[in-house]
């Protein structure tokens, strides 16, 4: 629930506004984007996710640092992608 | 004990145990809090307190918002999820966490339909696909994650679904940390400051700290060299005589915080006049419930619930944990009674808990000649 887990827009999920396609450790999920609103947000950006919900910009340097954190943590973060795989928000 | 090549960043991390060893004046020991449960994992993961100088401890603060959960709201979640056609929603790290008359993992063997999610918005999801079931969503975190169920409550009055509501539990970091400042029994020298929570609220909020209690503060990121570098941070301004909010973290965390999720906050929820947190009683103005306009999403308004409190139990030294008096080894049950498998408290249920942390990465051989802040013995062999 902690981890900010970085993903990488893809383009707009369609459906209600703030929603947005962001690839997540090589899978695909929808995401809120409302939290950004008013930045400028391209295909490519990164973002940092918190549960379901963009809440910070990032480089693109800083995204695989974070990454790379994570997949050190093992398990917890295992469980927070397992989580993130079985969301289907809309 | 681990070795700082593991690191990415190791020639740094050398440089900077060997900068923190300068900053640090002779005859005099320095305990420094990090708030943030994210940051004690990573202590406790890469052995980071080795590289310190024996001059230096850090102390675990409440900063896991598993772990300040009151046994009584869990009852209250595991009595709502046990009302007739109810689906309980709530983020995985809780079904484990202990109430007073079982966990949310019990319930569900006994037939409770409980789900984890993984966002608030999987849990309106489940509410608008059983419009014949009452779905509720056990909100829980500290401002990390409270916009999200802002924002979700703001969805669910968009998009009218009636049968949606959320049992809110936030709670907020400053209350705590000014709570602890006003503790009698501890003393510290500074703060570490949560990195997530930051990026929304700021940092600006932390300004009191510096001000009105002399304590320096940096907002920190969360790998081994973030925190290394906060440390080296936070003693530059005590060698300088200057008390500080600076930010570490400024790569995701803006000065000003995330404005848009400060209003959502400010629009759903409204400030309790008091809440329980685990271990550290009632503390005022430190918790967020439903705003009055979003009453009709408010599990507490919606359901009659039984308020239960329940007394942490007597072998249970997590408030002590929580508040940075004792380490988590120190604790009468740490290892024995008290385990990630057998919890007794909610520190050794997270995996960002202090006590599960130390557990976990096998860290409770570690010498036990360091006593509390305040008492430590600084030489070490």
């Amino acid at each position: 629930m902690c981890l900010g887990i970085p993903g990488e827009l893809v383009g707009p999920a369609g459906g209600h506004d703030d929603l947005a396609l962001v690839e997540v450790s090589g899978v695909r999920r929808r995401v809120n984007i409302g939290l950004l609103e008013g930045q400028e947000l391209n295909p490519g950006d990164w973002v940092l996710v918190h549960v379901g919900f963009a809440l910070s910009k990032i480089s693109e340097d800083e995204a695989q640092a974070v990454l790379a954190y994570l997949e050190g943590l093992g398990q917890p973060y295992e469980d927070e992608i397992d989580a993130l795989r079985a969301s289907d928000i809309t | 004990m681990r070795f700082v090549d593991e690191y990415r960043d190791a020639d740094r991390a050398r440089a900077l145990a060997a900068g923190i060893a300068a900053r640090c004046r002779p005859g005099r020991t320095y305990a420094f809090m990090e708030v943030c449960g994210g940051h004690t994992h990573t202590i406790y993961k890469h052995g980071l307190e080795d590289h310190l100088p024996p001059e230096v401890s850090l102390v675990h603060g409440p900063g896991c918002p598993v772990c300040v959960i009151p046994m009584g709201r869990v009852d209250d979640a595991t009595h709502i999820a046990g009302q007739p056609g109810v689906i309980m929603t709530s983020f995985g790290d809780l079904l484990r966490v202990p109430g007073g008359t079982g966990s949310f993992l019990g319930a569900k063997a006994a037939g409770a339909d409980i789900r984890m999610v993984y966002s608030p918005l999987d849990a309106l999801k489940i509410a608008k696909e059983n419009p014949d079931r009452r779905v509720v969503f056990m909100a829980i975190g500290f401002e990390t994650t409270a916009p999200s169920t802002a924002m979700t409550v703001l969805r669910a009055a968009a998009e009218g679904v009636p049968n949606f509501s959320v049992f809110c539990n936030h709670v907020m970091i400053i209350p705590a940390i000014k709570a602890i400042l006003d503790s009698p029994d501890l003393r510290l020298d500074g703060f570490i400051g949560p990195g997530h929570v930051s990026a929304v609220i700021g940092c600006e909020p932390y300004a009191f700290i510096a001000r009105d209690y002399r304590k320096p503060l940096v907002v920190a990121g969360f790998e081994p060299v973030d925190i290394l570098t906060s440390v080296h941070m936070l003693l530059g301004q005590l060698a300088e005589g200057r008390c500080e909010v600076e930010n570490q973290y400024a790569r995701v965390v803006p000065w000003q915080g995330n404005p848009v999720a400060l209003e959502a906050i400010g629009r759903v929820m409204r400030l309790r006049p008091h809440f329980e947190w685990r271990g550290l009683g009632f503390i005022a103005h430190s918790a967020l419930a439903m705003a009055e306009e979003y009453a009709a999403f408010d599990a507490e308004r919606v359901f009659d619930l039984p308020g239960i409190r329940v007394a942490d139990p007597r072998s249970c030294q997590c408030g002590e944990v929580l508040k940075g008096v004792l380490k988590p080894w120190e604790c009468k049950v740490f290892g024995t009674a008290c385990t990630p498998e057998t919890p007794i408290g909610t520190c050794m249920v997270s995996s960002e808990g202090a006590c599960a942390a130390y557990y976990n990465f096998g860290r409770f051989t570690r010498d036990r000649t360091r006593g509390p802040a305040g008492e430590r013995e600084v030489s070490r062999a």
